[in-house]
């Protein structure tokens, strides 16, 4: 792809990666470790990879995303809105009362939210009904779903891989932000998953191991599942938890603690928020 | 006589012709489920999901939001119990437009024991919000349910049994989500009942009948919604009332009449049912003897409650 276009989705991912501080900040409430790391790949399915209509969030024809791992939903509320799904001020709303954007995503309230996630381990098994329906109606619509590595603790995940790769859904495309961090610690330490790439080989599916925070990789890795006829395709991205903040990098104690005050300003510098 | 799973199989069938959204999923158990009827006659939109239940209800979440109108069967335990929190969390938290049609419910499944025998399903089911929960009496009932659900925008729990069951309704019944139905009229008492445990109820009010008791029969489908009214107003003309269910005491039909009449208009009530027990191994009469589910077991009920009148 042109470095000009990979540029482009730098800067956008560099601007969601302000609006998800700013908003958690206003909010106090929500996960900010794991919608850092997987800003970059929501950013590139909602800036070149998808097709999709803000204006028509339910034209039948779009391309469909699924956050599996649900409390990154910051991540996704700040892609819908900057795409034009729904006003940037109700990002401020984040977590109220009466407001849409819900702890986790709620497809009943949210324009360009597909399905309810959060209960971790459900998401594939949604995104798998969602490209068997489209298969029997012959569309060319795609699914994207983003789990998280620890979000693969859970069994129902094994039994949606297994189902994916026996109905051979090659309009299926699975994510999974591999920042090594969970809640209690360490992935490997807490529950080991690895080696992700090998447990999805056997299973059946076409794997690609990349850095998820290098947009040619990102974009490339979605291309190449396009052309994957046969089989689901996985992304296992290596990514950093927390990403573009070093106060956030790299820890667990961030997944689920929104920024103070001081923590913001520190984060919209490093952010480059203050360079002019 | 006639399995209510006889009457799911060729109704899915029926609505398939129909309904080229109507889709079908099932974790192992088509031959038992009856959903294999379906499959035959639709090889394409029938979609064995293995012995993976949690799965199977989240890939039917999927298809509900593309637009179809996907059927989940297995037997009640797995797709009550094991996938219970799929169902909450992909299915009624959304208002997805699934049904879960389970089949082998209550105590009924018989030889297979208490590993099989769902007596906490419509319990668990009406604690979900958005959920509506229907327990058809018999093979004409299931086929008018099963198209209600269809036709309904939204979660659906239909709760099956095993085995053949008399024949309660004829051509003319109108089934309604939300709408029990008086079978049998009478102002001494009134038994309330569900699924197969209406026919146990009517065979009762027999009994009492040749003892100059006077028992109206009320057979209420739909566990959730209730319906409020037939209730309220057999309490208020009978003063009296004996639910019947095969399934646990504990949140069921009976728990459902009993926080009504509490609140709204208190009456001396007895619920039959399982008694906070586990099911068993044994013949399927067998248990509902052992149990305390015969028209006999009933009308002593109400006898008993009368008593305290």
């Amino acid at each position: 792809m042109e470095q000009e276009k990979i540029a482009f989705l730098e800067e956008k991912a560099r601007a969601l990666r302000v609006s998800i501080v700013k908003t958690l900040h206003k909010s106090q409430s929500g996960h900010t470790g794991g919608s850092l790391s997987a800003i970059d790949m929501v950013t590139a399915l909602y800036f070149h990879t998808m097709r999709h209509d803000p204006e028509n969030p339910g034209w039948e024809e779009r391309d469909r995303f699924i956050l599996s791992k649900g409390h990154a939903a910051p991540a996704q509320y700040v892609t819908l809105a900057e795409a034009g799904y729904f006003p940037k001020e109700d990002l401020m709303m984040l977590r109220r009362l009466g407001s849409h954007l819900q702890g986790h995503p709620d497809s009943k309230g949210t324009p360009g939210v597909e399905v309810c996630t959060g209960s971790l381990g459900q998401g594939l098994s949604m995104a798998n009904g969602m490209a068997l329906g489209l298969r029997l109606d012959n569309s060319r619509s795609r699914i994207y779903v983003l789990l998280g590595d620890g979000e693969l603790q859970e069994g129902q995940v094994w039994e949606a891989v297994m189902s994916a790769a026996h109905y051979r859904l090659d309009n299926l495309c699975a994510m999974v932000d591999a920042n090594g961090l969970q809640i209690d610690g360490e992935v490997k330490k807490v529950m080991n998953v690895g080696p992700i790439g090998d447990k999805f080989r056997a299973f059946g599916w076409h794997v690609i191991e990349i850095d998820g925070h290098d947009m040619a990789a990102i974009t490339g890795a979605l291309e190449s599942a396009e052309r994957t006829k046969g089989k689901p395709t996985v992304i296992v991205a290596s990514t950093v938890k927390g990403k573009g903040v070093p106060r956030f990098e790299h820890k667990a104690s961030y997944h689920g603690v929104a920024p103070n005050d001081e923590e913001l300003n520190e984060a919209l510098i490093c952010l480059g928020c203050f360079e002019d | 006589m006639k399995a209510t799973r006889d009457a799911y199989g060729e109704t899915l069938a029926q609505l398939g012709e129909q309904d080229r959204d109507i889709v079908v999923l099932d974790a192992d158990l088509s031959g038992s489920t009856k959903t294999a009827v379906f499959a035959k006659k639709f090889p394409d939109r029938f979609f064995n999901m293995g012995i993976a239940e949690a799965n199977m209800v989240g890939t039917a979440a999927g298809l509900a939001a593309v637009g179809k109108v996907p059927f989940v069967s297995t037997f009640a335990i797995f797709a009550a119990g094991r996938a219970w929190e799929q169902i909450r969390q992909s299915v009624a938290y959304p208002k997805a437009n699934v049904k879960i049609v389970p089949t082998h419910g209550g105590v009924t499944v018989g030889e297979d024991g208490g590993s099989h025998q769902s007596v906490e399903d419509i319990a668990i089911m009406r604690a979900i919000p958005n959920m509506t929960v229907i327990v058809p009496a018999d093979a004409l009932e299931t086929r008018e349910a099963v198209k209600a659900a269809a036709a309904h925008k939204g979660p659906v729990y239909i709760r099956l049994g095993r085995n053949k069951v008399p024949e309660i309704f004829n051509d003319d019944y109108r089934f309604a989500i939300g709408k029990g139905c008086e079978l049998a009229s009478g102002n001494d008492m009134t038994f309330i009942s569900t699924g197969l445990m209406t026919a146990q109820a009517v065979q009762a009010a027999a009994l009492l009948g040749k003892e100059g008791i006077s028992a109206r029969v009320v057979h209420m489908a739909t566990i959730k919604p209730l319906d409020q009214e037939i209730v309220l107003k057999a309490a208020r003309e009978t003063k009296a009332i004996v639910t019947a269910e095969e399934h646990s005491v504990i949140g069921g039909l009976g728990s459902a009449v009993a926080e009504l009449l509490a609140e709204q208009q208190p009456t001396p009530i007895k619920r039959a049912g399982i008694h906070d027990r586990f099911g068993t191994s044994g013949k399927a009469d067998e248990l509902i003897k052992y149990f305390g589910l015969t028209p006999d077991d009933l009308a002593e009920a109400a006898r008993e409650l009368l008593g305290r009148k």
